[in-house]
């Protein structure tokens, strides 16, 4: 933080018998495991104790009505790639994945810099861009459905007005999926954006008054200047906005429930659809896994791509 | 993730981001014009869904289901507002928003702090096993642990309790690398100081290390808040009593419960919202700040 670290922090004069211990075994007592103890029991109970239970869950019969599961084997996980339920919902979820994290990351950008230009009035438009995001669900959910609905909502009523014909906003096969992204879009962008906006106000300047004494315009400075500072930002908003993307579920399941005709059901709803509806926690858990290792295989992607890219 | 651990911390201009970057738009007329158009017309975007339920939730029923463009298609009325209050429900699950919000925060940012202190500066046995699998856990889709977590809570007799909906909430692996990566940014020298004048590793805890990190401890706070208060899948999944409920999961069942009421609907949803909204205006410019601590944000 701040450089007031005293200037000779090596140990004392009087200190100088003590054999010359390196100064990291003077960190903590018990070697700090103490300190994360407390961490790793919440840790342990509430999420690795569940990972493995779930894992082997996959492997068993496990249902929600049943009581004693029999061990089964891979047969979840060889039902699982033979079921052509997994292979749409997982469409979806990547449908939903490119359809929404283009926007999501390039409109968090341009208002990003559009409020960091220097115009007046900073607060409304960070409250503006940020406000939906303060939303749970729910609420996120019921102002939609009420601007989707078929014949006295926003969207469709703007329609008639411009002498156009209304949209099946939730009910159209090929529409719904883009409603949902829509939505998704209104309502999280203002994450990324406070991303981008903080990464902005923590570039220095000296670079782009030096380009702009140099007589570079304003567009060539956006270009050559602050975008390519602006590059490690733009690498961790995608990153977590590829994997938000993929664990899409809440605002689905409240929205359409997967419909119409299971085209906007993703993965992970279909993973509760089996095991809360249908009762079948192992093979739901041999799904959820199917997933997990998508997820894992995404990230390890990315992860390469954008560490050549740097 | 390595590829996204940012590398060297600039120093900071402080209150520079009322003013932002006056070079960005040059000097010439037309980019601000132009710029400040953009912006009008995103925040109007933005701002109408909020805007349209406002003024459906000020209308009555019958009103609402008129058709027309204008918002407002009758009298204004504040029958829905009255309505829900008088079932009740509302309150109850207000207080249990908060109170739920607000000891998540609590635990979680105790736990990780500590356990981000004891990554950053301890020596124990396995500490760069356990960091890994702590990383890579923030990879794993919450929604894989909820039948898992659902069966534990039977076992435990803690379904439909307050802890049940708090306990599994306190695990935030992301927040302890945040805090971790802060942590290891202090110099040392300032807590060997301490130590050399026999200070308990506690001790330079709370009274060097903490008061440091106010910026990224308040910042953890803020979103852990956030993403309590608007958790929706697990409370919806753990709790059947409505007394127990938070203002998301309640809201959903009252949907449910009482069909389609737009006006209704739009006053419980903008109740529900209002706490958060009024704390953001309160606090904007530390949340701005402090996503920028958390070095997300820092080049």
């Amino acid at each position: 933080m701040t450089t007031t670290a005293p200037a000779g922090a090596t140990a004392p004069p009087h200190a100088s018998e003590a054999p010359p211990e390196p100064r990291r075994r003077r960190s903590l007592t018990g070697g700090g495991a103490l300190f994360v103890l407390p961490f790793l029991v919440f840790f342990g109970l509430f999420l690795v104790w569940p990972v493995v239970q779930g894992l082997w869950m996959s492997l068993t019969d496990a249902s929600l009505t049943l009581h004693d599961p029999e061990f089964v084997g891979l047969a979840n996980y060889a039902e699982a790639f033979g079921d052509p339920d997994v292979w749409s919902s997982l469409g979806n979820t990547v449908v939903f994945t490119l359809i929404s994290c283009v926007p999501l990351v390039v409109m968090a950008l341009v208002m990003a810099l559009l409020v960091h230009s220097g115009l007046v009035g900073q607060w409304v438009w960070r409250l503006a861009y940020f406000a939906p995001y303060l939303l749970p669900v729910t609420v996120v959910t019921l102002i939609w459905t009420w601007l989707y609905q078929p014949d006295i909502g926003f969207g469709n009523q703007l329609l008639t007005s411009l002498g156009l014909d209304p949209v099946g906003w939730l009910s159209d096969e090929s529409v719904a999926m883009w409603s949902v992204a829509a939505l998704t879009v209104w309502w999280t962008v203002g994450f990324n954006f406070l991303l981008y906006l903080s990464a902005l106000q923590s570039l220095p300047v000296t670079f782009d008054e030096a380009a702009a004494l140099d007589g570079a315009g304003a567009w060539r400075r956006l270009w050559s200047v602050t975008l390519p500072q602006l590059r490690h930002t733009t690498v961790l908003v995608a990153m977590l906005q590829v994997l938000a993307s993929l664990k899409v579920f809440d605002q689905i399941y409240i929205l359409t429930k997967g419909g119409p005709n299971g085209s906007t059901r993703p993965i992970l709803e279909y993973v509760y659809d089996v095991g809360f509806t249908g009762y079948r926690l192992g093979y739901a858990s041999a799904v959820s896994y199917v997933f997990f290792a998508l997820v894992i295989v995404v990230s390890v992607v990315q992860l390469r791509f954008f560490r050549q890219e740097g | 993730m390595s590829a996204v651990s940012t590398p060297v911390r600039r120093p900071r201009r402080p209150r520079r981001e009322e003013s932002g970057s006056p070079l960005l738009l040059g000097h010439g007329r037309l980019p601000r014009v132009l710029a400040g158009t953009a912006l009008t017309v995103l925040a109007v975007v933005w701002l109408l869904p909020f805007l349209w339920a406002v003024a459906t939730s000020l209308q009555s029923e019958q009103d609402v289901m008129k058709s027309g463009l204008s918002p407002f298609k009758g009298a204004f009325t504040l029958a829905a507002y009255r309505q829900i209050i008088d079932r009740g429900n509302v309150p109850t699950w207000a207080f249990n928003s908060v109170l739920i919000a607000a000891l998540v925060t609590v635990l979680t940012v105790a736990v990780s702090t500590l356990a981000a202190y004891g990554f950053s500066r301890g020596t124990f046995r396995g500490k760069r096993a356990l960091l890994a699998v702590t990383v890579a856990a923030i990879m794993v889709p919450p929604q894989l642990l909820i039948v898992p977590l659902f069966e534990q809570m039977t076992t435990f007799h803690l379904v439909d309790t307050y802890a049940a909906v708090i306990l599994p909430q306190v695990v935030a692996p992301m927040m302890v690398f945040i805090l971790k990566r802060f942590f290891d940014g202090i110099p040392r020298e300032l807590e060997d100081a301490a130590r050399i004048d026999g200070a308990s590793e506690l001790r330079v805890f709370r009274s060097i290390v903490l008061p440091l990190s106010r910026p990224i401890v308040s910042a953890v706070s803020i979103f852990v808040f956030i993403g309590a208060w608007n958790n929706f899948m697990w409370p919806f999944v753990v709790t059947n009593d409505p007394d127990l409920m938070t203002l998301p999961v309640g809201l959903a069942t009252v949907k449910d419960a009482y069909g389609i009421q737009y006006a209704g609907s739009m006053a419980s949803a903008l109740l529900s919202a209002a706490p958060l909204i009024v704390m953001f205006l309160l606090f904007q410019r530390r949340i701005v700040n402090s996503v920028a601590t958390t070095g997300l944000g820092g080049g």
